[in-house]
């Protein structure tokens, strides 16, 4: 099937000084999509994200929003735009309604679209009670929903956010995936950066993952995980200097794909667990390990990251960005 | 067009609703340092201060176009900071992803600076003539002062902008700011006639565009209009080159800040 495409990024790069915060970028969101942008902490998310948004121009290469430039064409790319900036960029001494009015004007709105607009966005957001009191009043949830009315204020085609769930609690997490889903269910194009694999694997329908300012893997995550080819079995062994030995003599037995050491023990992907147990069972024994927990899964998407970067998204980034 | 004036209008209003929201901050802040210097300055040299040597026939009325061009100091000088509050917790990239013209940020806030730095000098003339100090010039010199304010402040206030876009934190801002200002007042005709400096300091203070302010200001409240013109005729075309060279620096540091 041959899908609309809503952003085309052509080899995108984007230097500070001599750090390079994004390497030779490449892909395409469709239209409709839930796209993740996804990277531990200074991968290179936000920059790509404010490329995009005509904030940040490329050093080198291109992106472009329904086939308008962001340089070239940064004005049109803005009115096909909202954006959830990461911060809370939230004026506390205004109150919600000032927010969206201040916004309405900077996206031309007459006075009467405005104010039904606003109407419609506050109820949305179930801010419609505190709509009135300054925004300084508002608790960290509540202000993320202002932030989110804010993105939708100019009815975007595409919505951009940034890290929208960032130190949230659990139910205001839910709550925010459940507006991007219903946004998508409208047929708005969603692109988002998270450095949370539970938001990446539940919300996204495609995700990037980033790391190093270069895109590791990109597809849906069901796609990633089989991809990874072969399930997971994780070991935690008692004796933490037999770990290396164990690792080495398990490498090149059949049934055994890639082993991994972790602090406290292995995680071997295996090609089938009911050939690959036995052998993993019986070497550690003949080592002498004693296994302290054994557990098995099918590929998640913190395998997947950590196939495609050799490392936990929770690590810092190597080079963190600005 | 209308749609520039639309933005520029609801960006403003907003500066305004802010000071609404921060009145007694906005009091304490802005208004009463530069009332004290006029009435507690003003009225502790009256008698240690040489009538002679300032050439005014108190000190306080003397003082008067100091405090005024001190007000437009302070208030150009701290006009970038809530654009670095903006920048810093990222409501200027929400402003700055709207379809927007990418100068009405900055006018919006030229326009507010403007404004509330005028009301304040209108305030600080009306408190000096509680104090017996009547502009010579009357109702035009007092908008001639208002002229000659706004345009150095539009050039502080560039300067100011500059600095928001420039510093890394707003730690740096407020450290630059610290330094600049008292320099400023003391290396400046506003407390004491140059002639009276010792010769050092009179030879920075004459480089200083706050001292070509106050000369002509301070004729406009106590001389007349025969005395003042030739220094308003002066201030005019150097107060216009103080600004061309800030807006040169605020706009490049504008955009390299905005990519």
């Amino acid at each position: 099937m041959d899908r609309a495409i809503a952003i085309e990024v052509n080899r995108l790069c984007k230097d500070y000084g001599s750090h390079r915060a994004v390497a030779d970028l490449s892909f395409q969101v469709y239209e409709g999509e839930i796209f993740g942008l996804l990277g531990p902490n200074g991968a290179g998310k936000s920059t790509t994200l404010r490329i995009l948004i005509t904030l940040l121009q490329p050093t080198s290469g291109n992106a472009s929003i329904f086939g308008h430039d962001t340089v070239r064409e940064a004005d049109r790319v803005r009115r096909l735009i909202g954006y959830v900036p990461q911060e809370r960029a939230i004026d506390r001494f205004l109150t919600g309604r000032e927010h969206l009015q201040l916004l309405s004007a900077l996206y031309h709105l007459t006075r009467e679209d405005a104010a039904r607009r606003i109407n419609e966005l506050l109820k949305l957001v179930d801010l419609e009670a505190h709509a009135d009191r300054p925004a300084k009043t508002y608790s960290g949830g509540m202000k993320r929903k202002l932030d989110i009315a804010c993105g939708l204020l100019p009815n975007p085609k595409i919505l951009f956010l940034d890290e929208p769930t960032l130190g949230l609690d659990v139910q205001s997490r839910l709550r925010i995936w459940e507006y991007v889903r219903m946004l998508k269910a409208r047929g708005m194009t969603v692109v988002m950066t998270t450095n949370y694999l539970d938001e990446a694997d539940q919300l996204c329908d495609r995700l990037a993952i980033i790391d190093g300012g270069c895109i590791k893997a990109l597809g849906s995550p069901t796609e990633l995980k089989v991809a990874l080819g072969g399930d997971i079995v994780s070991l935690t062994i008692k004796e933490t200097d037999r770990i290396a030995g164990l690792a080495s003599a398990l490498a090149n037995q059949p049934a055994i794909k890639t082993v991994r050491t972790t602090s406290n023990g292995l995680d071997i992907r295996v090609e089938s667990p009911e050939k690959a147990l036995p052998i993993i069972l019986e070497t550690a024994n003949r080592l002498g390990c004693g296994i302290e927990f054994i557990e098995y899964h099918r590929p998640r998407l913190d395998d997947v990251f950590i196939a495609h970067t050799g490392r936990r998204i929770t690590d810092t980034a190597e080079q963190p960005v600005e | 067009m209308t749609e520039y004036w639309q933005e520029i209008s609801a960006l403003t209003m907003r500066w305004v609703r802010r000071l609404s929201r921060e009145k007694f901050s906005m009091l304490f802040t802005l208004v009463q340092p530069m009332l004290f210097w006029l009435i507690f300055f003003g009225n502790l040299f009256q008698r240690a201060a040489d009538t002679q040597v300032t050439q005014a026939p108190n000190y306080i009325s003397f003082l008067a176009a100091g405090v005024v061009v001190m007000t437009v100091l302070n208030n150009g000088l701290a006009g970038g900071v809530d654009l670095l509050f903006d920048k810093e917790n990222g409501f200027l990239e929400r402003l700055m992803s709207a379809p927007i013209r990418r100068s009405s940020v900055i006018l919006s806030r030229f326009i507010f600076v403007m404004t509330i730095t005028s009301l304040q000098v209108l305030v600080i003339l009306g408190v000096a003539s509680l104090f017996g100090v009547h502009p010579a010039t009357g109702l035009l010199g007092v908008a001639t002062i208002l002229l000659i304010g706004m345009l150095f402040g539009v050039g502080l206030t560039a300067i100011s902008m500059a600095m928001a876009f420039s510093v890394k934190s707003h730690g740096d801002f407020f450290s630059v700011l610290g330094f600049l200002s008292l320099p400023m007042i003391f290396l400046s005709s506003a407390l004491v006639p140059l002639a009276a400096m010792p010769g050092w300091m009179s030879f920075l203070a004459r480089f200083n565009p706050m001292t070509w302010a106050i000369d002509a200001v301070r004729p406009l409240i106590l001389s007349g209009w025969s005395e003042a013109l030739p220094h308003v005729a002066m201030v005019i075309p150097v107060m216009l080159a103080f600004d061309a060279i800030c807006l040169y620096g605020g706009v490049k540091a504008f955009r390299r800040a905005m990519g």
